[in-house]
């Protein structure tokens, strides 16, 4: 067992950290923040997944939360929050409006929030039972252990696509 | 009570005046544009009328039809409780500019937002307004979205992914 174990074991381990710890930010802009409210009420208590607390501050948080409709005015803003974000990052579109627009199909109305920023999970719904949006998180946390968020794949190519220039590049099985 | 106000708004009006009707309460005067101002003014100022409240000012779109936009005020009488409404119908110009009709936010300043409102969504200008600018749209978009030829797909984006972020 050589140094590749203990740091892979370590990847692991920090994940695993960083799933049961989530910082939200909730970018709250439409009706889909009182189901929102909701799942982080005691009744539904997310509590449990380690994601109760929110940070009114994208600077100190790791989740970034679209919440609502986003219209192409507020474009610039959800951008620049997610470029404020400190990384390891991870998005989630909250309802049917931030992942595809929903039922808006207008002048004003982003077809989703990915069309500015990366989303790791979309929850439909219009709005998301309480239970789909707790499900989503489950997922959310899957990937985070999986190093299958957007960061962390970006991260990891990036970080062999430095190796190989360098011809560093160990395959660990 | 409200018929009464459609009939002492036409007398007072004289031949500013192009039509009028009255639907189930609802009375409505279609003015000429060019005097809008003029209309308002003795509306409100009017002892009788008193139409001190602007509840809403805002236009529409009837493409296909000669004038095609129509300018839509409505008024409430707080000394009788009466409401009129208060057509306008401006044209396009010939020469494809915008259509133009007077503000009357000198009247009421609450006329000032609608008419912005109005000027960003249809297009139409309002002489004199003191700050004609967009108010629900950002800058950078081109056009008038409410017009009805105005392409419902048609998205002007402000930010976009980069294409290298896969």
């Amino acid at each position: 067992m050589g140094l590749e174990f203990y740091t892979s074991r370590l990847a692991d381990a920090v994940n695993w950290a960083r799933k049961y710890s989530l910082f939200q930010y909730p970018f709250v802009t439409a009706c889909c923040g009182m189901e929102f409210m909701a799942v982080w009420a005691p009744k539904y208590d997310v509590a449990r997944f380690g994601a109760e607390f929110p940070r009114f501050s994208p600077r100190q948080a790791d989740l970034l939360i679209v919440v609502g409709t986003i219209t192409e005015r507020q474009g610039p803003v959800l951008r620049r929050i997610y470029e404020q974000m400190c990384e390891p990052k991870w998005t989630v579109a909250f309802g049917v409006c931030a992942s595809t627009g929903g039922f808006y199909q207008n002048y004003s109305t982003m077809p989703g929030a990915d069309q500015c920023i990366p989303i790791d999970v979309y929850i439909p719904g219009c709005p998301p039972r309480p239970e789909q949006v707790l499900d989503g998180l489950i997922m959310l946390q899957d990937k985070i252990q999986e190093k299958r968020g957007y960061v962390q794949k970006r991260e990891k190519r990036e970080h062999d696509e430095l190796l190989k220039a360098k011809g560093k590049l160990k395959v660990i099985p | 009570m409200s018929v009464e106000a459609l009939t002492r708004a036409k007398d007072i009006l004289g031949a500013a005046v192009l039509s009028t009707h009255s639907y189930r309460g609802d009375d409505t005067l279609v003015v000429d544009s060019a005097k809008i101002f003029d209309v308002m003014k003795t509306l409100r100022d009017d002892a009788e009328l008193a139409m001190t409240m602007l509840v809403d000012l805002t236009a529409v779109d009837y493409l296909g039809r000669e004038p095609r936009f129509e300018v839509v005020y409505h008024l409430r009488s707080f000394k009788s409780g009466a409401r009129l409404r208060v057509k306008a119908p401006v044209a396009e110009p010939e020469d494809g500019g915008n259509p133009q009709l007077d503000t009357i936010t000198p009247l009421w300043a609450s006329a000032n937002w609608m008419e912005r409102e109005v000027w960003d969504l249809y297009g139409i200008k309002f002489r004199s307004h003191p700050d004609l600018r967009r108010i629900l749209m950002y800058e950078e978009f081109v056009g008038h979205p409410l017009r009805k030829d105005y392409p419902k797909e048609k998205r002007q984006p402000l930010v976009r992914r980069p294409p290298d972020e896969v």
